[in-house]
C-alpha cells in the first residue's frame, strides 16, 4: 500500500527468460533504465557500489526463553570503528505488546529497519481488524527483507534476534541475519555473544523443562557481565526488554556487576 | 611531485573539528575554520557552522562539496515547508531530513553533520548525524577529525545544565584543544549562539588580536 | 436552454453564470443524504459520532464502517459515498506516511488537512473528472498540539472547528450542539454527548434503524485513534437511549 523501499517487486529489474542477469547500477534492462529507487541504485562506471562495511555497530544481543515468556538483553554502546562512541542507546525495542526486537549490526540500517516496522504497524493498525502482529511473523517478514536486499547485492548489515509471545500465547524466540537466515531456538544471540552466551545458558538448560523467570534473569546477568569481560565491543550498562502475556517492556538500563579485586594476585605477565 | 603534495586532485575536505552543547534556552556551536585538500590548507577561514533556516544550523564535517550540497538542499525543503505550514521548522524535522540524504546515499557521500537548533517545541536540540547515517540525540556532541584528540577534555568537563557563557567558554577551549592536536583542524574558533532571539555569532583567534604583533617590515639584517 | 443556469452542470470545469459549479452542489447533495456525522472537541479528546444507517438488514453489522484511523492519532469520518470515502482514506494515509517518511514524526493535523483538502479541490476543477461525494471530518490529539477538529467540503475547502457535523440532521445537529459546552468536557462527558446527540437527531419516521458509531482520540487513549472502543460506545449508546426517550415523553402532551 505505501512506499515501502524494502518491499519491492520480487523480480524487479530482473533477467527475462533466456536472458542473463543485469546486475543493479549496470543502467540498463533490455535497453530500458533500471527503475529502482535512487538509494539503491548508485550508478559508478564499473556498476553500482554499496557500502561493505558498517561504521556505527552495536553489538552482542542475547535473547533467553523462559516458561512465561522472553528476555532480550542489549548494552547500550553503539561503537564507531572501535571508538566507544554513542554510549546511551537503546538496542532492545518494543514494537508493540507481543514483539521485542533486539539489534546489533549497522545501527544505522537497524533504525532504518524500525522506521519501517513502524510504519507497518500503523498501516496495521489502519485495517482496524483487531489482528496484532505476533514475533513469529515479525521473524518472517524480516528474513523477506533481508533475503530480498542481500539479493540485490545491497545488504542491511544487521542481526537481530526478535521474540515475543507468539499465536496461541506461547513465547517465540528467534534470530534473522543480514542475509535472511533465521532460526528459533530457547537461547538465540548475536555477535559475540554467539561464542560466549551461547554455550554459557545452554550447559545450564534442564532437559525436561523450559528456564524459570529467575533462571532466564540470572543467565542474562551473568552473560552480559562475560560478554562485557571478554567483548571489545562492549560496555557495562544494559537494557533488558521483557514480554509475557500479561506485559511487555523495556528495562533498565542496569550496571554489569563488574569484580577485578583478584587483580591483585596476579603478579609477573 | 610526491603523493603529500599532489593536493590537485585529492578531494577537497573539511578534516574539521565541530561541537554543540545543548543550555537551558539554547545551544552552543562552535568550529574551527580549516579546510584542507590533502596536506594543503584550501581555505583557512571557512564558516563550517551553515544556517538551514532562521533558528536551526548545522556544524559540517567530511567532503565539503557533499556537506554543503545536503545543507543547500535541506535549507530549501526546509524553507518551503515553512512557507507551506505557515511554522518555523522544529530542528527535530530539519535532524531527520538530514539523516534521510545521508543514509539513503551513503554509499556516495563523506558527510558526518551536527544538526543544532532552537525550536518552540522542544528549546535547544543538538542532533547527531554521523557517517553510516545513523541519528541520535545528544546534549553535547563533537565531531570530525579533531574531535578524536578531545574526547577526554569534553568527558572531563562537561556538565549537565551549564550556563550559557560556561558553553561558550567549554566550547571555545575545545576546538582549541582539537586545532592544537589536529593537522586537519586550524585557523580561527568559530561559535554560534542559538537561542529564541536567533543567533549570536562569535568569532575567536589563535593569537592575541588575529593582528600581526610585528609592524612594518622586519630586516633580517642586524 | 430555457432556465438560466441549464445545461452548465455537466462539467466541473465550467461555470454557470450565476458562479456556480453545478457539479460541487450535486456532490454536496450526496453528502445531505448521508446519515449524520459530527465531530466534537472537549479538553482532551476528539470524538467523532456516526449515525450509520443500517439500509439493510442482511449486512454485517460493522459494514460500511464511516470511521477511518488514518495514523496512530489521527482518525477520520465522512459522510457521503462511501466507495469516495475509502479512496480519500487512503489518500490520507499516504500523505501522513509521506510526511512520517520526511520528518519521522506524525503529521499535524492540519498539515494533513491542507493537503487532502488541495486533492479534493483538485477534483473540482477538470472535466474529466468528477468530486467527490464526500464531507470529511478529521480528529486528532497530541501532547503538544492538543485536542484538533477539522472538516473538508465537497469544494475542498477545510476549517478547524470545536463542533462540527455534516449530512442528513446537519442543522438540527449544529442547533444541539450549540447547547454545549465541549471545550470544558472530559472524554466521558464528550463521549456521551457524541451518544446524546446522534440520538437525537436520528429521524426515526423516515430512517429505518441505525447503528452508533464513534471513534475516540485523547489523553485517555494514549494518543491512540480507537473505532467503536467497547466500554465509551456503551456510554454513548446508554446516553443516547436515554436522551431520546426523554425527548419522546416530552412531546406526549
Amino acid at each position: 500500500m505505501m512506499n515501502n523501499s524494502f518491499a519491492q517487486p520480487m523480480w524487479q529489474n530482473g533477467p527475462a527468460p533466456g536472458q542473463f542477469y543485469n546486475f543493479i547500477g549496470g543502467g540498463y534492462n533490455n535497453g530500458a533504465p533500471a527503475q529502482l529507487p535512487r538509494e539503491l541504485t548508485t550508478c559508478g562506471p564499473y556498476g553500482t557500489k554499496h557500502s561493505t562495511a558498517a561504521i556505527t555497530t552495536g553489538s552482542s544481543v542475547l535473547g533467553i526463553k523462559f516458561d512465561g515468556g522472553v528476555l532480550v538483553a542489549a548494552d547500550t554502546l553503539v561503537s564507531y570503528g572501535s571508538l566507544a562512541r554513542y554510549q546511551n542507546i537503546d538496542r532492545v525495542f518494543k514494537i508493540n505488546d507481543k514483539i521485542l526486537i533486539g539489534g546489533s549490526g549497522d545501527f544505522a540500517d537497524i533504525q532504518s529497519i524500525m522506521r519501517n516496522i513502524e510504519q507497518k504497524m500503523i498501516e496495521d493498525q489502519c485495517c482496524n481488524d483487531g489482528v496484532v502482529m505476533k514475533p513469529k511473523a515479525m521473524a518472517t517478514w524480516m528474513t523477506r527483507v533481508l533475503y530480498n536486499r542481500r539479493s540485490r547485492m545491497n545488504p542491511l548489515y544487521i542481526d537481530v534476534v526478535v521474540g515475543g509471545i507468539d499465536e496461541g500465547g506461547a513465547p517465540y524466540l528467534g534470530s534473522v541475519d543480514l542475509r535472511g537466515r533465521a532460526y528459533d531456538d530457547y537461547v538465540v544471540a548475536t555477535g559475540f555473544a554467539r561464542h560466549l552466551a551461547l554455550p554459557l545458558v545452554r550447559e545450564r538448560k534442564p532437559k525436561d523443562r523450559d528456564f524459570t523467570f529467575e533462571e532466564a534473569t540470572n543467565l542474562i546477568r551473568e552473560a552480559m557481565k562475560v560478554l562485557y569481560y571478554r567483548d571489545t565491543r562492549s560496555m557495562p550498562r544494559y537494557t533488558v526488554g521483557i514480554c509475557t502475556a500479561a506485559n511487555c517492556s523495556i528495562k533498565g538500563p542496569f550496571k554489569v556487576e563488574e569484580n577485578w579485586t583478584f587483580a591483585e594476585t596476579v603478579k609477573g605477565y | 611531485m610526491g603523493p603529500d603534495y599532489d593536493f590537485t586532485d585529492t578531494p577537497v575536505s573539511t578534516g574539521t573539528t565541530i561541537m554543540a552543547v545543548e543550555f537551558d534556552g539554547g545551544v552552543v556551536i562552535g568550529a574551527d575554520s580549516r579546510t584542507s585538500s590533502g596536506a594543503y590548507v584550501a581555505n583557512r577561514v571557512t564558516d563550517k557552522l551553515t544556517q538551514i533556516s532562521d533558528k536551526i544550523y548545522c556544524c559540517r564535517s567530511g567532503s565539503a562539496a557533499d556537506t554543503q550540497a545536503i545543507a543547500d538542499i535541506v535549507a530549501y525543503s526546509l524553507n518551503y515547508h515553512r512557507n507551506q505550514t505557515n511554522k518555523e521548522p522544529l530542528v527535530w524535522e530539519a535532524a531527520s531530513e538530514f539523516r534521510n540524504y545521508c543514509y539513503n546515499y551513503r554509499d556516495s557521500l563523506l558527510a558526518g553533520i551536527i544538526v543544532a537548533g532552537w525550536d518552540e517545541e522542544r528549546g535547544g536540540q543538538v542532533y547527531s548525524v554521523p557517517l553510516g547515517g545513523m541519528l541520535t540525540h545528544e546534549a553535547c556532541t563533537i565531531g570530525g577529525s579533531g574531535s578524536s584528540f578531545i574526547y577526554g577534555f569534553v568527558r572531563e568537563h562537561y556538565r549537565e545544565g551549564m550556563p550559557k557563557e560556561e558553553c561558550v567558554d567549554f566550547v571555545k577551549k575545545a576546538v582549541q584543544h582539537a586545532i592544537f592536536h589536529d593537522g586537519s583542524s586550524g585557523g580561527v574558533v568559530r561559535i554560534g549562539i542559538i537561542t529564541k532571539d536567533g543567533i549570536e555569532r562569535r568569532l575567536f583567534y589563535n593569537t592575541e588580536s588575529g593582528l600581526p604583533t610585528i609592524v612594518g617590515s622586519q630586516s633580517f639584517v642586524n | 436552454m430555457s432556465t438560466i443556469g441549464t445545461g452548465y452542470d455537466l462539467s466541473a470545469s465550467q461555470f454557470s453564470p450565476d458562479g456556480r459549479v453545478f457539479q460541487i452542489d450535486y456532490a454536496s447533495k450526496a453528502v445531505e443524504k448521508s446519515g449524520t456525522v459530527i465531530g466534537i472537541r472537549g479538553m482532551n479528546c476528539v470524538v467523532l459520532a456516526v449515525e450509520k444507517i443500517i439500509t439493510d438488514q442482511l449486512y454485517e453489522p460493522d459494514a460500511a464502517s464511516r470511521i477511518f484511523t488514518i495514523e496512530q492519532n489521527i482518525g477520520m469520518a465522512i459522510a457521503g459515498l462511501m466507495a469516495d470515502g475509502n479512496y480519500i482514506a487512503d489518500i490520507a494515509r499516504q500523505e501522513a506516511a509521506n510526511f512520517r517518511g520526511q520528518f519521522q514524526r506524525t503529521i499535524p493535523l492540519k498539515n494533513l488537512c491542507d493537503r487532502v483538502s488541495a486533492y479534493i479541490h483538485a477534483y473540482t476543477l477538470y472535466s474529466a473528472v468528477r468530486p467527490f461525494g464526500l464531507s470529511v471530518i478529521f480528529a486528532s490529539w497530541s501532547e503538544t498540539e492538543g485536542p484538533q477538529l477539522y472538516k473538508i467540503e465537497p469544494s475542498g475547502t477545510s476549517f478547524g472547528y470545536y463542533a462540527c457535523a455534516s449530512g442528513k440532521a446537519k442543522q438540527q445537529a449544529k442547533t444541539e450542539m450549540e447547547k454545549f459546552k465541549f471545550a470544558d468536557m472530559t472524554t466521558d462527558e464528550l463521549v456521551r454527548s457524541g451518544g446524546k446527540i446522534i440520538y437525537q437527531v436520528h429521524d426515526e419516521l423516515k430512517d429505518k434503524d441505525f447503528r452508533y458509531e464513534m471513534g475516540i482520540v485523547g489523553k485517555e487513549t494514549n494518543g491512540i485513534h480507537l473505532i467503536n472502543p467497547e466500554s465509551w460506545t456503551q456510554l454513548a449508546v446508554e446516553a443516547g437511549e436515554a436522551a431520546k426517550n426523554a425527548d419522546d415523553s416530552e412531546n406526549e402532551i
